[in-house]
């Protein structure tokens, strides 16, 4: 089945799953968001306690697709798996450090004699709610603004000489940390960052039964959105008059090496040329403002379905304006053809098929997340939720 | 040599050691953990006795305190692939991407939506959904563990791909030879089975405590005879599978293997030294010649390597001198090259890619596919190509070939020898439950206990071999490890390698803590 499809839609194929992978990432980071408002929304240490338990009971979907994502990336596209990751070295480590203190904390948060202290536990959780998300749209946001780098596979080849055998060198000055310093990438680290939280208020409006807890939820919610849409506009708003990384098309050269320029409107055009995306983009943003409005306005407390699926789609036409309509995703200010595009950043033909047919069991994943998900999720968390419970956080 | 920063590389290899050793402190324990939860689930679903159920839930809150350590250090492992070894994913990401992948998808989430179900569902499902979402919590962890334990078996044994001059990296060609490999059914059957008897000895030995403490005693009991049974059919396998492992790595790691043995030179009729002490780790002389290390003592069985390895003992085994310097293996009637040899071919075999590439960048169609023909050439692979790491490297130092020998003799040795008394354990810790004499025997209650931190040492022995067995390669003979780093400065690794260590240490030390704490709690005891 996958074996006949050309090496082009094959890579084409992993990008949408990428960006399908990285929508629903952060559409779960609305337990990043909830951790930061643990004290916002909770007063009382039973409130607090059910926003955690509410939170710590996905917190490992989050995880999980985020090392899903990057293993896929790993698998389909390994030249940004070895460029970003080993260049933009301090970005990704600050992220992974702000996933490592979280993947515990729950666990540890009330447990007896846990060396810490309950309150260091929760600063964990506000750490990664808050740094995770703000680094990772800083992270994201370079696939517009592009970094500094440049790679060259000849120098795998540098035995007899003084230079370098590294394949990818990292030119920025400050190994990735330097991309929070652009405004353009700073917007989309705390749009995210907003958004999280606006969705983690949302989830728990949805998940939890408490009326003190639910009459907070519509200031939050206005505290938050307000810098959201701020923010976003910003981002977006650059985005759509900034030039960008094209990729030049040349017949009879293998697409490995076909050159990167510079494209005024570059991502407008984007849009223009795949309107789908851009029926997506603008579908998925009002989702946003109506789930977050509506919930604002109305007693609805279905609100992160609205908002959550609006920014699946937002995050996913973002994607797709990276990496589609011959633009460099993952681009170098440093030297243009070093910038990566879906063509010469990808896996060979028998990878991305056999992996393609991996990814047919993402609909049985899907089905049985949904399954458990509605089993845990039937009964909001009340009060009373702890009595006869086996485990809590 | 002078283009590599091998304190770069000393430190990079540090880092990933250190995450790695942490990470596989919690992990065996996960393993073998879910397996004995879902059978003592079992006895309680089958039997409807309330002390299952009490017993099932005591070990299932040891197994979530230890589970969410392990999380924490394994999402650095798949990150550190790509943030210090981008050479390395890039070489080869062709191939070690996919099984990474397919263990997020595939194994991760079958774990976390069902650990959900198994911590949280007690009161919200039915008793048989709660089990079987246990029993696919275990087989998600053993799922997740079967893809790791492939990519790494492929760096070991590099099967099942070819190289692509014009992407620079070796390419998949046969996912089935990838995923079927001996080197990776071995070394999957043989962790897995590693982790259940660790399992089983941190089972019996926390019961053991009860027993000693008077405390929880039938809850003790029932738990021992299920860890021990358990602990005698898993330590049976994992005997079993590190004989065919070895016999395994003789094959495709002969360095390795004669350095886990220390021997330092060939020979027919090769004794098996059952305990031994090695004065040194081998070296180069001033004119290049090899001098390798000798036993102060030794206790051998005469014929015995050679029975084991090849079943007959007359069979010749190539020692690390022989593979140095190239050997006649009377066995395959091959002649096998020396190292300096292999140096030289792999210097042709990147220089080879070096011509392509610039003909293909001056646009020489003639040269370049005069150069390109050659990676098409089973024979010239097979000749030169396979040696392409070996170019990394100059004949001057030919002991930096050789992996740290003492080490890999002594972590060896020492998991072999606490493997037995391990099922020795098991089998007497069964005897005498069953016989209901075991709170008498306090002694042997004590040994339970102490097993406890043996078992843990011998699991890291086994990766220490492994790892370090294979040394200088990342990947067998394509890729040295000081090709493989990202280009960073060695201070900027330093810096995370102190951020891990003093984060791990402090969440192992809360680990610890919380579970003694647990433990101490008692078998009936709530949160």
């Amino acid at each position: 089945m996958f074996e006949s499809l050309s090496l082009l839609s094959l890579q084409q194929y992993w990008w949408i799953i990428i960006s399908l992978l990285g929508s629903l990432l952060v559409f779960l980071f609305f337990v990043q968001g909830g951790q930061t408002l643990i004290y916002r929304l909770g007063k009382t240490e039973i409130e607090r306690k059910m926003i955690v338990n509410s939170l710590g009971r996905k917190w490992e979907f989050t995880f999980t697709t985020l090392v899903t994502f990057g293993g896929a990336f790993f698998a389909s596209f390994p030249l940004f798996y070895s460029t970003s990751f080993g260049g933009a070295y301090w970005v990704w480590m600050i992220i992974l450090f702000a996933f490592i203190i979280q993947a515990i904390a729950y666990e540890y948060r009330t447990k007896p004699n846990n060396f810490l202290g309950q309150k260091t536990y929760e600063v964990f959780l506000f750490i990664n709610g808050a740094v995770g998300t703000i680094l990772i749209g800083v992270a994201v946001s370079t696939f517009f603004t592009g970094s500094e780098f440049s790679v060259d596979k000849l120098n795998l080849t540098n035995i007899f000489g003084t230079g370098s055998t590294t394949i990818s060198a990292w030119q920025g000055p400050a190994h990735g940390l330097e991309a929070a310093l652009n405004i353009q990438n700073l917007s989309l680290g705390l749009a995210v960052f907003f958004l999280a939280r606006v969705l983690g208020i949302l989830y728990l409006d949805n998940d939890i039964d408490d009326k003190n807890i639910n009459q907070r939820v519509r200031r939050q919610l206005i505290i938050n959105g307000i810098p959201f849409v701020v923010f976003f506009l910003l981002f977006t708003g650059l985005l759509l008059t900034k030039e960008g990384f094209a990729v030049v098309p040349q017949t009879g050269v293998d697409p490995l090496f076909w050159t990167v320029q510079m494209e005024p409107y570059k991502y407008l055009n984007n849009f223009l040329a795949m309107p789908v995306v851009l029926i997506l983009f603008l579908v998925g943003v009002l989702a946003v403002l109506w789930g977050v409005a509506g919930t604002i306005i109305g007693k609805c407390t279905k609100g992160i379905w609205v908002a959550g699926s609006g920014a699946v789609f937002t995050v996913f036409a973002l994607f797709l304006v990276a990496g589609f309509n011959n633009t460099a995703f993952y681009p170098s200010t440093y030297d243009l053809n070093s910038s990566l595009t879906i063509m010469n950043s990808s896996s060979s033909h028998f990878t991305l098929t056999a992996m393609s047919y991996v990814s047919l069991m993402v609909p049985f994943v899907l089905a049985y997340i949904v399954i458990a998900w509605r089993a845990i999720n039937n009964k909001k968390i009340t009060t009373t939720e702890f009595d006869k419970e086996f485990h809590s956080y | 040599m002078e283009n590599f920063d091998l304190t770069l590389v000393d430190w990079s290899r540090g880092q990933f050691a250190l995450t790695a050793m942490f990470h596989w402190i919690f992990v065996p324990l996960t393993l073998g953990l879910a397996f004995i939860i879902a059978i003592m689930e079992t006895i309680y679903v089958r039997t409807g006795d309330e002390k299952w159920k009490t017993i099932t839930k005591f070990w299932a809150k040891l197994f979530g305190i230890n589970f969410a350590i392990g999380i924490a250090t394994g999402i650095i492992l798949e990150f550190e692939f790509g943030t210090n070894w981008s050479n390395y994913s890039w070489f080869v990401g062709d191939i070690f991407g996919a099984p990474l992948a397919i263990e997020g998808i595939m194994a991760f989430f079958l774990e976390s939506t069902f650990i959900a179900v198994m911590f949280f569902g007690w009161n919200k499902v039915s008793k048989r959904f709660h089990l079987l979402s246990t029993w696919l919590v275990a087989i998600g962890a053993n799922l997740s563990a079967l893809w790791i334990l492939v990519a790494n078996a492929w760096m070991q044994n590099p099967v099942g791909m070819a190289f692509n001059p014009d992407t620079a990296r070796n390419e998949m060609v046969d996912f089935w030879a990838i995923l079927f490999s001996p080197t990776a059914i071995n070394k999957f059957l043989h962790t897995m089975a590693s982790g259940y008897v660790l399992a089983a000895v941190f089972v019996v030995g926390i019961s053991a405590w009860f027993l000693l403490k008077k405390r929880n005693t039938v809850f003790a009991k029932q738990s021992i005879v299920v860890a021990s049974v358990f602990g005698i059919v898993s330590s049976v396998f994992l005997i079993f599978t590190g004989d065919e492992s070895a016999r395994e790595m003789a094959k495709v790691q002969p360095m390795k293997f004669a350095a886990m043995e220390a021997l330092a030179e060939g020979r027919t009729n090769v004794p098996l030294i059952a305990i031994g002490f090695l004065e040194q780790q081998p070296t180069t002389t001033p004119d290049g010649e090899l001098q390798h290390g000798d036993f102060a003592f030794k206790i051998e069985i005469p014929n015995m390597l050679s029975y084991m390895t090849f079943l007959d003992p007359n069979a010749y085994i190539p020692g690390i001198k022989d593979l140095v310097n190239g050997y006649h293996n009377p066995r395959t009637g091959q002649d096998v090259p020396s190292y300096s040899e292999k140096i030289r071919r792999g210097k042709e075999a990147i220089t080879t890619l070096k011509m392509y590439k610039e003909a293909l960048r001056a646009g020489d169609t003639e040269k370049k596919e005069e150069y390109g023909a050659l990676f098409d050439d089973p024979e010239w692979v097979e000749s030169t190509f396979r040696y392409f790491g070996f170019g990394y490297y100059n004949d001057d130092n030919l002991a930096g070939l050789v992996p740290n020998v003492p080490l890999s003799f002594y972590s060896f040795h020492l998991m072999v020898i606490l493997s037995g008394h391990f099922l020795a354990l098991f089998v007497v810790m069964l005897i005498f439950v069953l016989r209901n004499r075991l709170e008498k025997m306090r002694w042997l209650l004590y040994v339970a206990i102490w097993t406890i931190p043996l078992v843990y040492i011998a699991s890291q022995a086994g990766w220490i071999l492994a790892e370090m067995g294979r040394q200088p390669w990342v990947i067998q003979d394509l890729m040295p490890t000081l090709a493989a780093v990202s280009q960073l400065d060695a201070s900027t690794v330093q810096v995370t390698f102190w951020l891990f260590a003093v984060t791990f240490t402090t969440l192992f030390i809360a680990e610890i803590k919380i579970m003694i704490t647990q433990i101490k709690k008692g078998m009936t005891g709530g949160q």
